[in-house]
């Protein structure tokens, strides 16, 4: 499903991107056909990390059980998740995700530091889908 | 600029869950505009439909079902698919026949049965559906980027959620003036607060509802109403149906991420401002020649931001304007004097048309009890998914 969107354990886990090589536009999600830059030839797409910490931009949150294809157990009460649109300085883009549970928006404010972590986004009885996370640092300035 | 086409009709269905199909809404909404137009459907050159999702592939139909239903006549057809801009394209097709030569009047429908509950995508797994995986990986509703939008405004303007409860206050006490919306009661400020949290800092009355509706417009060319007797009608001056410009910058839905700036500079001005700029550069009119605006208002956070996108207010101001009564009847330039969508909900193949029906019925002086004193410009403005833009002016 996103295969190739991230990689990496612990310290080491990074949102994948890829950047192309004639104008170095950036793509999350990774853009692997053409560069979309209406000014550019196309170079080739080459893969590269994205930053790990970047910028609040804004958050909001779910209260409410979001539809399929989300996938969550209707028979659980629902625990409403934490959504970060956060902005990376070096790449200059906005990347939404989901923060890690338990932080919620009394935990957040706009332009407060927070960093990628792996997260499960669910698991079922052979499978566990990972994710990112974004977490915040506690750097508020 | 380009030439104008007339308004001879105007019609819709009323709005509301009326669990009927689409082909109803549309149809009454059709026989409504031809019938204000004081033409049958046997006049009719062509017809040009807004799509929506039939059960099944390929399921997106619109214009030939709409034809069926009225009677097959023969008429030229056309269906066009742009998520919340599919009217404005339809009615941008409708346009291009007319001062193409191809067709004297046209008929222009859209409607829709929305399903209960939050929209979502169609079935299947789509990993190659943006739309499918900002479902899928983050729950992103359509409410949660809504949430994004009016917590950065207030972060960066000063916007209150008080603020925002006053543009739903505003828009109900309009909508409670409308026989065709599907919410006909005034709000109070306490009500939008006493509302459960959807996404913060919205609630649910700060979010608009999923709605079955049907709006239809007969268009001709100028000729043809001037030969019907109808010398002054209301006219089409611009249809903006613009793409954004690379990179951009302001996350919209349904994607994950914005466009990178690291290697090209944005645009001067969003995406939205751009749809607006289009269409005042095809009009020659600008945002000081408004009588009043039909605006987006998917939330009410929203309906702010479309003040300043409109030019109507600088960066910043649009909660200003709304408390200083400008936007309110009686204001400046009053918008949303429909209800907008805070009054009908969303019956998305047929919004941004319902929004073109209601500034014909204002620049006629038909308005009635929601009537824009001398109102002789309007604007619309909306935004569909996938970055199709959407905005048209309308002057008597
Ligand atoms: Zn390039």
């Amino acid at each position: 499903m996103v295969t190739g969107w991230f990689a990496g354990e612990g310290d080491d886990f990074t949102l994948l991107g890829t950047r192309c090589s004639a104008c170095a536009s950036v793509f999350f999600p990774r853009e692997d056909s053409h560069c979309r830059n209406p000014g550019c030839d196309s170079g080739d797409l080459v893969e590269i990390p994205l930053s790990r910490r970047g910028r609040v931009w804004s958050y909001t949150d779910s209260q409410y059980r979001p539809p399929s294809p989300y996938v969550t157990d209707p028979e659980l009460p629902w625990e409403p998740h934490t959504l970060i649109a956060v902005e990376l300085a070096a790449e200059r883009i906005v990347v939404l995700g989901q923060a890690v549970p338990g932080v919620t928006v009394a935990d957040l404010a706009v332009g407060a530091e927070v960093e990628v972590v792996p997260g499960v986004l669910h698991e079922d009885g052979e499978t566990v889908w990972t994710t990112w996370h974004w977490r915040p640092t506690g750097v508020t300035a | 600029m380009t030439g104008e086409v007339a308004v001879l009709g105007a019609g819709m269905h009323p709005w509301g869950k009326w669990g009927r199909g689409f082909v109803e809404y549309g149809v009454t909404a059709a026989r409504a505009a031809l019938a204000d137009a004081g033409l049958e459907w046997r006049d009719i050159g062509s017809i040009v439909g807004a799509d929506t999702v039939r059960g099944g592939y390929p399921g997106y139909v619109a214009g030939a079902t709409f034809a069926k239903a009225l009677g097959w006549q023969g008429a030229r057809v056309a269906s066009v698919y742009a998520a919340c801009a599919s009217g404005a394209q339809a009615v941008a097709a409708a346009r291009a026949q007319i001062l193409a030569g191809l067709a004297d009047v046209v008929l222009v429908v859209g409607a829709d049965a929305a399903p209960k509950g939050f929209f979502r995508p169609a079935g299947g797994d789509r990993p190659e559906d943006p739309d499918w995986l900002r479902f899928r990986i983050l729950g992103a509703t359509n409410p949660t980027y809504f949430g994004l939008y009016a917590r950065r405004r207030i972060a960066v303007h000063g916007d209150t959620v008080e603020d925002f409860a006053q543009v739903k206050v505003k828009n109900a006490a309009l909508g409670a003036l409308n026989p065709y919306a599907r919410y006909r009661k005034p709000v109070s400020a306490e009500e939008v607060a006493a509302s459960a949290v959807v996404a913060d800092p919205l609630r649910l009355l700060d979010i608009c509802a999923t709605s079955d509706g049907g709006a239809a417009l007969v268009l001709s060319s100028m000729e043809f109403a001037r030969r019907r007797g109808v010398a002054e009608p209301v006219r089409i001056r611009a249809v903006s149906t613009v793409t954004p410009t690379y990179p951009n910058t302001v996350l919209d839905l349904p994607d994950i991420a914005t466009d990178s700036a690291a290697a090209v500079e944005p645009a001067t001005g969003t995406f939205r401002a751009s749809i607006a700029r289009a269409a005042y550069e095809e009009a020659g009119v600008g945002p000081e020649d408004l009588s009043l605006a039909e605006v987006y208002d998917l939330s009410t956070a929203l309906e702010l931001q479309w003040y300043e996108d409109l030019g109507l207010c600088g960066e910043g101001e649009g909660a200003k304007l709304l408390r200083e009564g400008a936007t309110a009847p009686g204001g400046r330039i009053p918008v949303n004097t429909s209800g907008g969508l805070a009054s009908f909900g969303e019956a998305v193949p047929a919004q941004a048309i319902a929004q073109v029906c209601e500034l014909t019925w204002q620049l006629r002086g038909d308005a009635g009890a929601r009537q824009v004193e001398h109102a002789r410009v309007g604007i619309t403005a909306n935004q569909g998914l996938f970055g199709h833009g959407s905005a048209v002016i309308a002057m008597r």
